[in-house]
């Protein structure tokens, strides 16, 4: 396998490489298949799936090892668009995408789509606000680009400060994730899946940094995107929508629609509470009609949207590229591969939710006596572990849409039980959750430890250490930083997808307004910048505190999950008044915005700044 | 950067910014405007979908991902117009 370290061989035979990875990884699904026939149990199934996957991924981590700066750093700046593009869509689609986001829909309907909306249409951004630009400016980090552009180690501290509020709050999110599928798989307890999870995360990207993480992430892609598909597909043939259930579960949508008055969904309120879990309320496909209502979805999407296009480590991944072409075209090629598994996870909420709803269906349990649901297996076993509830609210011996309780974050993990798919498929899909949330893990880590050892040790505090060193460090604060996202998340302070839309807010409070001037505002200058990082952050984070735990009414509907608008307005306000109020950047400075603007010509930083 | 003309890169640069805010006015239709009357359009259907629903969970979703191709074969063309693409 040494093909692996001889990168010029190994990127010209990346297409067969993965395609014969992925035609292992089938062949692994079906060999688990007929081991379920034969007998093998549920659990020693689930256990076979993360395990190899993780074997796997662990492998390519260490083949791909490295003491070269640009391939720790940026892969050596060799990674194909379309490569590039699946392994940014792996980097993106995160526990909260392959776990929360359908239960999400399933529970809360239409205003849950605005995660859909937002998460794709951000990439439009991206492409043509900040990619190329980024990519031919050459540098190694996000805050490297501020540091230079504006100059000076004030700008460079306060990105490196926004980048780790974001990512970190981020992080947490995700090894909290892994710690939940292996916790559930391996059935050891939360604390010691969190530690676990850690350590398969740093197994893919200690060794090899960058270069690591993307040959990892795109062997990730390739399990989440199948484990993701195969249950929807599945579910929809066996219900008669076709085999293209995106296409045609405009039906399926329907029929939702004409039992909600029969189930009397949104109108039977549950009479009681239970810890953790609640009962279905929201109709399935309705927005609202008020003006507040459109406004809470747009400006969650705008949080959404301009949080990915300042998320460092969804920019860095188009460092990576050979050229600034190949950059603006990978940025298509992620939203593309991110849009397979988008537009899938409402039909998969929509057929789940009929599985359950509709009298026509075998699977369905509303309306059914309550002894019989309360003998099902999957209603057992999520039940032990509290992540459901059954209970007969008005004592009549059969259950009303009020009296099922459900956690969310399990529909995802619990569909193929649900619909009565064999268990391979519920360990395929647990594999798949595990790959979503250990590549934005490990995206996310290199992210903070990079800035950490590039920006704060090399540039800042020594410029002089010699390459050896410089890899050092950054590993020794890679493990550092995770074991404390590790400890951090085991304090399960917030759940998976409200700490996701912090980061997001954090980011775009930050670091859009001077990332986008940057390229786009010659005369934005360096005091502008840093009052633009400063008073949006800040601003962003008090008016958080105030309505989150300061007991603030939101203004207009701008609740916690939607900060981000705060800081950012604030943050734009500052830059431009601050920018004007002082003189304009040195010729230098101007001449070197005039360069990234064009794609031809040598990068601003060179190779092994 | 010597070898280009000032008005060169002054031409290569107005029709990059003229591109952004095209593209960014498609973005924001579908991005916004469309979602803003979600609840109107939800009396149409379109493949028995509700439309304002449909438009969320996948309609944008497909204008966004064919705009980014069309985006980066329209930004490449300038590029080449002005000699500024790469190799």
């Amino acid at each position: 396998m040494s093909f692996f370290r001889l990168q010029g061989k190994f990127t010209d035979n990346l297409v067969k490489i993965y395609a014969l990875y992925t035609g292992g990884f089938l062949a692994f699904v079906v060999l688990m298949a007929i081991f379920e026939q034969m007998g093998m149990t549920a659990d020693t199934i689930g256990l076979c799936f993360v395990g190899f996957t993780i074997f796997i991924y662990a492998l390519i981590g260490w083949l791909s090892r490295t003491m070269q700066v640009d391939a720790y750093y940026v892969a050596g700046r060799e990674v194909p668009p379309v490569f590039n593009g699946m392994a940014t869509a792996a980097d993106w689609m995160s526990g909260a995408s392959f776990v929360a986001m359908a239960g999400g829909i399933y529970m809360g309907g239409h205003p849950y789509l605005a995660f859909v909306v937002g998460w794709t249409g951000g990439y439009v951004l991206v492409a043509i606000l900040m990619a190329p630009y980024l990519r031919k400016f050459g540098c190694y980090t996000v805050p490297d680009f501020i540091g230079t552009r504006y100059g000076g180690n004030v700008a460079r501290f306060c990105a490196i400060v926004v980048l780790i509020v974001a990512s970190f709050t981020y992080v947490t999110a995700q090894i909290d994730a892994t710690g939940t599928i292996a916790s559930r798989v391996l059935q050891i307890p939360y604390g010691a899946g969190v530690w676990f999870g850690l350590v398969g995360i740093l197994l893919c990207s200690m060794l090899g940094g960058m270069r690591a993480v993307t040959w990892t992430q795109v062997a990730q892609y390739i399990v989440l995107i199948i484990a993701y598909l195969i249950p929807v597909f599945w579910m929809s043939i066996r219900q008669d929508f076709g085999w293209f259930p995106q296409l045609s579960y405009g039906d399926a949508v329907a029929r939702i629609q004409e039992l909600e008055p029969m189930l009397q969904v949104g109108t039977l309120k549950p009479t009681e509470t239970i810890a953790g879990v609640a009962a279905l309320t929201n109709l399935h496909a309705n927005p609202g009609d008020s003006a507040l209502a459109a406004w809470k979805f747009v400006t969650l999407v705008a949080c959404m949207m301009l949080g990915t296009a300042s998320l460092p480590h969804i920019l860095m991944r188009y460092f990576t590229t050979p050229t600034v072409k190949a950059a603006r075209s990978s940025v298509a090629w992620s939203l593309f591969f991110i849009t397979l598994l988008y537009f899938t996870a409402p039909a998969l909420a929509t057929l789940t939710k009929l599985q359950i709803l509709d009298p026509n269906l075998a699977t369905s349990i509303i309306g059914k006596a309550i002894a019989d649901v309360q003998a099902l297996e999957w209603i057992q076993k999520w039940g032990a572990v509290g992540m459901l509830a059954v209970s007969d609210s008005n004592g009549d011996g059969i259950l009303q849409i009020n009296e099922f309780f459900l956690r969310p974050d399990i529909v995802v993990l619990a569909t193929p039980e649900i619909a009565g798919l064999p268990y391979v498929i519920s360990g395929l899909v647990a594999a798949g959750g595990m790959a979503a949330a250990m590549s934005t893990a490990d995206g996310l880590l290199l992210a903070i430890a990079n800035a950490l050892s590039h920006d704060l040790y090399y540039k800042m505090i020594d410029p002089h250490a010699e390459t050896k060193k410089r890899l050092i460090v950054a590993r020794i604060l890679l493990v550092i930083i995770g074991a404390a996202g590790a400890l951090v998340a085991s304090l399960k302070l917030t759940g998976i997808l409200g700490a996701v839309a912090w980061a997001f807010c954090f980011a775009m409070s930050g670091l859009f307004v001077p990332l986008v001037l940057g390229v786009w505002w010659k005369r934005a200058n360096r005091p502008g910048a840093i009052a633009g990082m400063i008073v949006g952050l800040g601003s962003g984070s008090l008016y958080l505190y105030l309505v989150k735990w300061g007991g603030m009414t939101p203004w207009i509907g701008l609740d916690d999950l939607r900060f981000g608008i705060v800081g950012v307005v604030c943050s734009a306000v500052a830059m431009v008044v601050v920018t004007l109020m002082t003189k304009e950047p040195e010729k230098e400075i101007q001449d070197m915005v005039d360069e990234v603007r064009v794609p031809s010509g040598a990068t601003i930083l060179s190779s092994s700044h | 950067m010597s070898q280009m003309s000032a008005e060169n890169r002054q031409g290569h640069w107005r029709k990059t910014r003229r591109l952004m805010f095209v593209h960014l006015a498609i973005w924001f239709v579908f991005a916004y405007l469309i979602q803003w009357f979600a609840s109107d359009l939800n009396q149409f259907r379109f493949l028995d979908f509700p439309v304002g629903y449909y438009m969320a969970a996948q309609g944008s979703l497909y204008a966004f991902v064919i705009q980014l191709f069309i985006f980066v074969k329209q930004q490449d063309a300038i590029d080449r117009e002005f000699g500024v693409a790469e190799e």
